[in-house]
């Protein structure tokens, strides 16, 4: 009795939480759109238009980093503690990540059209960087998907995703260098050479605000996530009950 | 026996049968051979525009041929059932680990050395300096290091050999560029000392996959 009531106390909490993420993500939409200050130096009005996706883009992106360090984690925590519900975090934080990393390739295209005039360009390190992350958790989901028993699913893609993820700063590092000492082709500096902004005050408030509704997204995600992957589980364990009295 | 004299046994085992049969290294070699020929198709490799591509063309063949290679040092074993045997053999996992690794490394160095002349004749560019070997050497060690742990977790998926490239390529990327990049600069008549961010990095990449797959080589096989 007393466990059902503190379980639903805890969903209870879960929805409330559900409610402001909604809730602030609609704030959110109004502050990135009408409240934060136009970019001073953007010559064209699509391009202040499309520079405010920066606010929904660079908190995506962030999501994207951190689910797909949560996974690395859990893999090193299963491997060590060889308990099931690391592993469902693993793969629940990468699935969350794969489409946070999807959603800011895509409105980073959006933004690149007007800006740099061109939906994508291999000279942005952080670019290509995104693209071939993006890849090693779609190959994580891929292997996972390979493999039947639970036991050695949990294992493998824990060292995969520790693998994977210990690529990304070398991944980083290597498209970087390779841009840098190539004659630059779109400016003469770094990446940012074109459609950078300096960020006044207000901006900087509303990346902030976004960064944040789209971290609390991503903890309301991830426990959803978690709760179905107990409720498969249960399914397959009654199944195996069933089985088992025939 | 010492732990060096262990792996070399797993090597020799490896190298042994691969005399047997030479099934790893003549498809490795020919598959090589042909995707030489598929992109000298698909680049038409003129003298004006062989240097431009020639690294990746290089990189390209010693990548996929490799992936052949690698997947069969541990699908044979599965497949003639013995790989339990391997497995039971009282050595250090790790052991095991480094001998797949210098076996496939052997194989891969073969074909390297069989393709830097051909390529050196089939295009008329000077391939075989030894700046050039050692890029080649480093990139092979990084890439075949991920690659034996990888090629020992795929058997273990339904899709086996399919699984390999697709969890390899991402991962190997910093090899691929250093390894083209630093080509084609040599290519370009720069000397070692131009590219030594791209030898650092190969480096650090060797370094820290060696050691990664060494640690988790334990948890790949533990079944």
């Amino acid at each position: 009795m007393t466990a059902s009531k503190k379980s639903s106390g805890k969903d209870t909490l879960w929805l409330i939480l559900l409610a402001l993420t909604g809730l602030l993500i609609v704030v959110g939409v109004y502050l990135s759109i009408l409240w934060a200050p136009t970019a001073v130096n953007m010559p064209t009005e699509a391009e202040q238009l499309a520079q405010r996706i920066f606010y929904f883009h660079v908190a995506a992106g962030w999501v994207g980093y951190l689910a797909f360090g949560v996974t690395a984690l859990a893999g090193i925590l299963y491997l060590l503690k060889r308990q099931r519900r690391f592993d469902n975090l693993a793969v629940s934080s990468a699935e969350i990540g794969v489409v946070f990393t999807a959603a800011n390739l895509v409105s980073g295209s959006f933004w690149a059209r007007p800006t740099w005039g061109t939906w994508w360009s291999w000279d942005d390190p952080r670019l290509t960087l995104a693209a071939i992350v993006l890849l090693v958790y779609i190959a994580y989901l891929m292997l996972r998907n390979a493999i039947d028993d639970p036991e050695r699913r949990a294992r493998l893609s824990s060292i995969y995703g520790i693998v994977g993820f210990l690529s990304v700063p070398l991944s980083f590092i290597s498209v970087r260098i390779w841009r840098t000492i190539h004659p630059a082709v779109i400016g003469t500096t770094s990446e940012t050479a074109q459609g950078g902004f300096d960020m006044s005050g207000n901006m900087v408030v509303v990346l902030l605000f976004s960064i944040f509704t789209f971290s609390l997204l991503y903890a309301v995600l991830l426990h959803y996530r978690l709760k179905l992957e107990d409720m498969r589980e249960q399914v397959e364990d009654l199944k195996m009950q069933a089985l088992a009295e025939l | 026996m010492s732990y060096l004299r262990k792996v070399m046994a797993i090597v020799w085992k490896d190298v042994r049968a691969e005399l047997r049969t030479k099934d790893i290294l003549s498809s490795m070699l020919v598959f090589a051979g042909l995707s030489v020929l598929i992109f000298q198709f698909a680049f038409d490799l003129r003298a004006d525009n062989v240097r431009l591509v020639l690294p990746g063309v290089l990189w390209i063949a010693i990548t996929f041929a490799g992936v052949l290679g690698l997947n069969r040092s541990f699908i044979l074993e599965q497949d003639r059932g013995s790989l339990e045997g391997l497995l039971l053999a009282p050595v250090d996992r790790s052991a095991i680990y480094f001998g797949k690794l210098i076996g496939n490394l052997l194989f891969i160095f073969i074909v390297e050395l069989l393709l830097l002349p051909l390529m050196t004749v089939l295009f008329n560019v000077w391939l075989l300096s030894p700046a050039l070997i050692l890029v080649l050497v480093l990139g092979t060690l990084g890439y075949a290091a991920v690659g034996t742990l990888f090629a020992a977790l795929s058997i273990n998926t339904r899709a086996r050999e399919v699984m390999l490239p697709i969890l390899l390529f991402p991962v190997m990327i910093p090899v691929f560029v250093a390894g083209v990049q630093a080509v084609s600069r040599l290519l370009d008549g720069d000397s070692l000392a131009d590219i030594m961010r791209w030898v650092q990095l190969l480096v650090a990449y060797d370094a820290i996959f060696i050691a990664a797959a060494m640690l988790l080589f334990d948890y790949v096989v533990e079944e």
